[in-house]
């Protein structure tokens, strides 16, 4: 990366007396690699769900009703029995499945209508725009009630859906990236030399927004975890007996008083994948910015 | 078609208009010149006179939001370029016309490797393959005085200085041999000794190739050592045009003469004012009425506030025009 390089001989002329800070600026550190680390783990678990030896997630147990954590039972069972390590692991899956499928097609369509907007401005751009507006200004969480309700909930839909309302933030960030490499001169250089539109925006344009666009679909991730979590919470994600993170809040609340580790452990599980995500994605924006380097 | 036209380029009556939800601006405004085989033609002007919209216009790459129009006619080889169709035209870019950059941090592509660039080239209009593509932008690289041009493929236009990078998109340009050669103000982002490589590196390719160039510029002593002939702009109008010993020699038109007084000179002891032209660069939406210059010019009169000068031979064989009403008399052309 050029930024890297750049970056270097700017924030070593200024800092002569502390040796330091352009060191840590290059140093990815704990706060990257432990969250690297816990989302590996959640990520691996969730995967390999079926071929650990688990408890089953939905068979019910009534001998070991509302247990507290132990050594057979990690993280106890829940009021039916069921083994909340199991449901965690299965709920995991819900969670990674929808806020990793949902971000990519956003990003997959955002990065289309935001590299035509901002490249052919225009009635194109106008156009687009106004349609990203238009989804922007509903509610994003009556439209899920709305479709989750009437057409029920299935995986699909909820990856379709909560990726259709990411569509104008990724519009928004590739238009606006779009704009600045649009301007640049390789743009004209390559049409210069007889590139099509296409060939320009697929070869020249592109590479340059991609990188960050990915780090933005990163921060996405968290964001639909979290939103998963409500309409999991509220009912309107995958049905029960199924476990998700939100589900399982949501089967804690009633016993909060007396069993508060059945909502706090998936909370926690979900407050420590989202914030891991979020320290990733903000570690690699901070080193990629290009706003410092010359370019 | 008529390939046995004596000029390369013909451009005549070219008009470039963009429409802004201020109004109509005409960045290039009726302006005609032709450009022999191996010629250089040198274009200088204020910014803003529509010197590069001009150049854009040539090859054809104005904004593609549809806002400018085109009329006029640029021949190139008997051909109307502005009759062609896009997939036409983007053949004769980068093959026949080719065009370098003012600024070599941005007119190369920051994440893609030297080679990569270069390699494109090749393959969209000479259908090189990778090996054969590799070899040529090795020998392209060298052309251009890149040392160690095999690692240079390698690498990234971060890792390159000003100059090399320079010297990376001519060798990209020249990359097909065009037979004409576009430069907007290529040397203007480069410290001065860095300037004299680029030209003479120029001048050099251009020799070897039989290449006719146009070179856009503001920098007069550019324009007075590495051209033939030079056209001067004002106001998208071209107000002068002549042989470069002749446009120096004895200039016609007020503009010139005082872009060339304006241009500071060693032999001047320190601290010498320069003599900058007064007023500012004609507002393009309102541009005034008759002579464009006429607001800033010390000899203008009534004539040159109602009516336009069109332009007109200065010497018996034709090769020396100029437009205005009050023209610089032979013998009072230098301070």
């Amino acid at each position: 990366m050029s930024t890297a390089a750049d970056g270097q001989a700017q924030a070593t002329a200024p800092a002569s007396g502390a040796a330091s800070p352009p060191l840590a600026r290059h140093r990815l550190g704990p706060r990257f690699w432990i969250p690297i680390g816990w989302t590996t783990m959640v990520v691996v678990l969730a995967a390999t769900a079926n071929l650990l030896p688990l408890h089953s997630p939905i068979e019910t147990d009534f001998t070991v009703i509302s247990n507290w954590p132990d050594a057979t039972h990690w993280f106890g069972t829940d009021q039916l029995g069921r083994d909340i390590f199991s449901r965690s692991v299965f709920g995991a899956r819900i969670s990674l499945i929808v806020g990793l499928l949902a971000p990519a097609f956003g990003l997959g369509v955002g990065i289309f209508l935001g590299m035509a907007a901002g490249y052919f401005r225009g009635r194109t751009e106008s156009i687009i725009v106004a349609a990203m507006d238009a989804i922007m200004a509903f509610p994003g969480i009556l439209i899920a009630l709305a479709v989750t309700a009437y057409v029920g909930a299935n995986i699909a839909i909820l990856i379709f859906l909560l990726g259709f309302l990411t569509i104008p933030a990724f519009m928004r960030v590739a238009r606006a990236n779009t704009l600045v490499f649009g301007q640049r001169e390789f743009v004209l250089a390559a049409r210069a030399m007889g590139a099509t539109h296409r060939r320009v925006l697929a070869l020249e344009i592109l590479p340059n927004v991609a990188i960050p666009m990915l780090i933005y679909a990163l921060l996405m991730v968290s964001r639909i975890i979290v939103t998963e979590g409500v309409l999991s919470f509220l009912g309107l994600s995958v049905p029960p007996p199924q476990p998700t993170w939100g589900n399982m809040i949501a089967d804690g609340q009633a016993d909060l008083a007396t069993l508060p580790y059945i909502p706090f452990i998936p909370s926690a599980l979900m407050f420590l994948t989202v914030l891991s995500i979020n320290l990733i994605g903000e570690r690699l924006r901070a080193r990629t910015d290009f706003r410092g380097g010359a370019l | 078609m008529t390939k046995a036209s004596t000029a390369l380029l013909e451009v005549t009556h070219l008009v470039t208009q963009f429409h802004t939800p201020h109004g109509m601006v005409r960045a290039v405004d009726g302006v005609s010149f032709s450009v022999q085989r191996g010629q250089t033609l040198g274009i200088v002007g204020e910014s803003g006179s529509g010197k590069s919209v001009l150049a854009r216009t040539i090859i054809g790459i104005l904004a593609n939001d549809g806002s400018p129009t085109t009329t006029g006619g640029i021949a190139f080889e008997g051909r109307d370029l502005l009759k062609l169709s896009e997939p036409e035209m983007r053949d004769v870019r980068g093959k026949d016309i080719a065009m370098v950059f003012q600024d070599p941090t941005s007119s190369l592509n920051p994440v893609k490797r030297i080679g990569a660039q270069i390699g494109e080239v090749l393959t969209r209009h000479l259908g090189l393959r990778c090996r054969a593509a590799e070899a040529r932008s090795v020998e392209l690289l060298a052309s251009v005085g890149i040392p160690l041009p095999a690692e240079r493929l390698h690498q990234y236009p971060h890792q390159l200085s000003g100059g090399m990078r320079q010297r990376v998109a001519i060798a990209i340009a020249i990359a097909c041999e065009p037979k004409l050669l576009i430069a907007d103000e290529p040397t203007t982002a480069l410290d001065v000794t860095i300037q004299a490589q680029i030209l003479d590196l120029l001048r050099r390719l251009q020799r070897a190739h039989n290449m006719a160039m146009i070179l856009i510029s503001h920098d007069l002593g550019v324009v007075a050592e590495h051209t033939d002939v030079v056209a001067v702009m004002y106001g998208g109008q071209m107000v002068e045009r002549a042989s470069t010993r002749s446009l120096f020699h004895s200039c016609r038109m007020p503009y010139t003469q005082a872009l060339i007084r304006s241009a500071p000179s060693l032999p001047d002891p320190p601290h010498t004012r320069l003599r900058a032209i007064s007023g500012r660069p004609p507002d393009m939406l309102h541009p005034p009425i008759g002579c464009r210059f006429n607001p800033r010019c010390d000899r203008a009169t009534d004539v040159c506030r109602a009516d336009q000068p069109a332009l007109s031979p200065s010497d018996a064989d034709g090769a020396h025009l100029y437009a205005c009403w009050h023209p610089v008399g032979a013998g009072e052309v230098l301070p």
